[in-house]
């Protein structure tokens, strides 16, 4: 009885998240070289090293809001040539410019971390620069 | 009694899981010191040898979860495998799988997904060989006629969960989900967050398994608070995991659900096995000196993480805390001090319950040494990343390499403890193979040789 209704919750919990709980108002559509972006950002595992949203891994920054914060130049700048700390992994000029507009997409989503927020006597957090 | 050919399968899982955790440590090690260098090991960077580490160790937890099940329904439950030739399978594509995704990381060929970094297609073979133990599992428990006892439905809870959440991981291949960023990120750690308590389910359910046998009775896993264990661990697999995405913006009151329901699974289990460590006689506690020793280490790391879980878990605190090394320490303190050192109790167990006592001692002098190496290190390796934690959290400036000069000295102590813990687990590790060995060996037919080590118990 309480294993099927709380297997029934995750039921619908989970049809909640896939559609109502997690549309946000954001920016623009999805471009074809943000899409193809965000597939080369796979291809080359990027996340072991950067977070969105502050997932993913520490070693490197994280790349929410790079765009608005250094700009796409500085961002293209060091995907193509890499750093001291990161490595040049070789991307062609279009696999960049590419990297690039997905990450321009992601800026779009959202602020990270959040800038502007209130702290309740609970402990929760209200995020004012939320899209939504 | 000796083994018998079909309880072997279990055993074979066991020793892939050794050979797994401790290829893991080793790769992780490297990953540390990479934190420190970026340039060391340019052959293999920190995008290859991170998913090394991190699917050696997961696959660790799953595989020495699986053979213990594998193992402890055949032969100490007497409920033979529904297909001992299904679970023969299970092994072999495990096995060949595995080789697949090391040889994908090491040409640089990436899913890029946090924990499953590997190409999509090579989830297949997991996700069909999951099936084929799902059916196994539920088809061998066919023959219980009794109520089951909490860690049977734990197993299968596991089992079930494991199933839905590893193909919820894969929802971004439909484009409605890769393409809006929020819902990408939120489905994507909603699904590790339940499958994270997924394979808890089927460690904790190992843990009461143990645990009661060791005691000799059965009360720890019929009893309400077992049972309130385990649905306050579903419900955290099913609402928890959102405490991983509190500054993600989907709906607030999805992080506020997480919030309350956060607080809770930790204790409960923690609760349990402090009853039953106050249970034992000292008999009990020599007879398995080592299975007793890990259990209790478990013990000590489940308050340990309550401790952190409880403070990353208030959003305000994890203002500070997300996106920072406490997540990494958290993580590390679950998946070694709370699942290892379970599992490991776990391993000993079978290995006390199959060797007799002048075969192998039940406070074996290595392995104790091994188990304090470990401890010990992993608490320094802790403080390490939670300190390192608190320097990225609390910094304020807009330089990412100037934060990372400020908190490398914690970072030098977390890799030199990780070569520690490694040591002091392969002591463990190496002890525990060649000792599940030797259960191998004597199941067929071959001559055991003791340790010369006695019983600290019996000294």
């Amino acid at each position: 009885m309480i294993f099927g209704t709380l297997f029934l919750s995750f039921v619908f919990y989970s049809a909640y998240i896939y559609t109502a709980g997690t549309e946000v108002a954001h920016g623009p559509e999805i471009s074809d070289e943000a899409r193809r972006g965000q597939q080369v950002y796979q291809e080359y595992n990027c996340m072991a090293c950067h977070q969105f949203y502050g997932l993913g891994g520490y070693m490197g920054p994280d790349l929410t809001n790079v765009i608005s914060n250094r700009g796409a130049a500085y961002a293209g700048a060091f995907i193509a040539a890499g750093t001291a700390t990161m490595p040049n992994l070789g991307l062609s000029p279009e696999e960049t410019s590419d990297v690039v507009a997905f990450l321009g997409f992601v800026d779009t989503t959202g602020t990270y971390p959040p800038k502007n927020y209130d702290v309740t006597w609970y402990g929760t957090v209200r995020q004012e620069d939320d899209p939504q | 009694m000796m083994a018998r050919q079909n309880d072997l399968i279990g055993l074979n899982f066991l020793r892939l899981g050794i050979v797994s955790l401790a290829i893991g440590m080793f790769f992780g090690v490297i990953g540390g010191f990479q934190f420190l260098f970026p340039d060391f090991l340019q052959e293999l960077l920190f995008n290859r040898t991170r998913p090394i580490h991190v699917s050696m160790v997961v696959s660790w937890i799953f595989l020495a979860a699986i053979g213990g099940i594998y193992f402890y329904l055949p032969r100490q439950q007497k409920l033979s495998l529904w297909s001992p030739n299904a679970a023969k399978i299970h092994f072999w594509v495990f096995i060949v799988t595995g080789i697949a995704i090391l040889y994908s990381y090491v040409t640089g060929k990436f899913g890029g997904r946090e924990y499953f970094m590997f190409p999509a297609i090579l989830s297949l073979p997991i996700f069909l060989t999951w099936i084929l133990f799902g059916v196994n599992y539920f088809n061998t428990l066919r023959k219980y006629k009794e109520p089951w006892p909490v860690y049977y439905w734990m197993w299968g809870t596991g089992i079930v969960f494991f199933f839905i959440t590893f193909c919820e991981s894969y929802l971004w291949l439909i484009p409605y989900f890769r393409e809006s960023m929020v819902r990408e990120i939120i489905v994507q750690w909603k699904s590790y967050g339940a499958l994270t308590g997924s394979w808890n389910m089927l460690v904790y359910g190992t843990a009461i398994y143990v645990a009661t046998r060791i005691a000799g009775n059965q009360d720890a896993a019929k009893s309400k608070m077992a049972y309130g264990l385990f649905f306050l661990g579903l419900t955290n697999l099913i609402f928890g995991w959102a405490h991983h995405t509190y500054l993600v913006p989907s709906q607030t009151w999805i992080r506020v659900l997480a919030y309350a329901i956060s607080m809770t699974e930790l204790f409960i289990l923690g609760k349990i096995l402090w009853d039953w460590r106050a249970s034992l006689t000292t008999f009990q506690k020599n007879q398995h000196c080592n299975a007793y020793r890990f259990m209790f280490a478990a013990d000590i790391w489940v308050f340990i993480n309550l401790v952190l879980a409880l403070i990353i878990s208030v959003p305000a605190f994890n203002l500070i805390t997300h996106g920072t090394h406490i997540t990494v320490a958290h993580a590390m303190g679950s998946t070694i001090g709370i699942n290892t050192m379970i599992l490991l109790s776990s391993l000993f167990y079978v290995v006390r319950e199959e060797l007799p006592e002048n075969v192998h001692a039940s406070c074996s002098k290595q392995v104790m040494t091994g188990f304090w190496i470990t401890n010990v290190s992993l608490a320094i390796f802790f403080l390490a990343l939670v300190m390192a934690g608190f320097g990225r959290g609390l910094y304020e400036g807009a330089s990412f390499q100037e934060m990372a000069l400020q908190i490398r000295p914690f970072l030098v102590v977390f890799a030199i403890s990780g070569i520690a813990l490694m040591l002091g687990m392969w002591l463990v590790l190496w002890n525990a193979f060649r000792l599940l060995g030797k259960i191998i060996s004597s199941a067929n037919g071959e001559k055991v040789r003791g340790d010369g080590e006695l019983s600290t118990a019996n000294s």
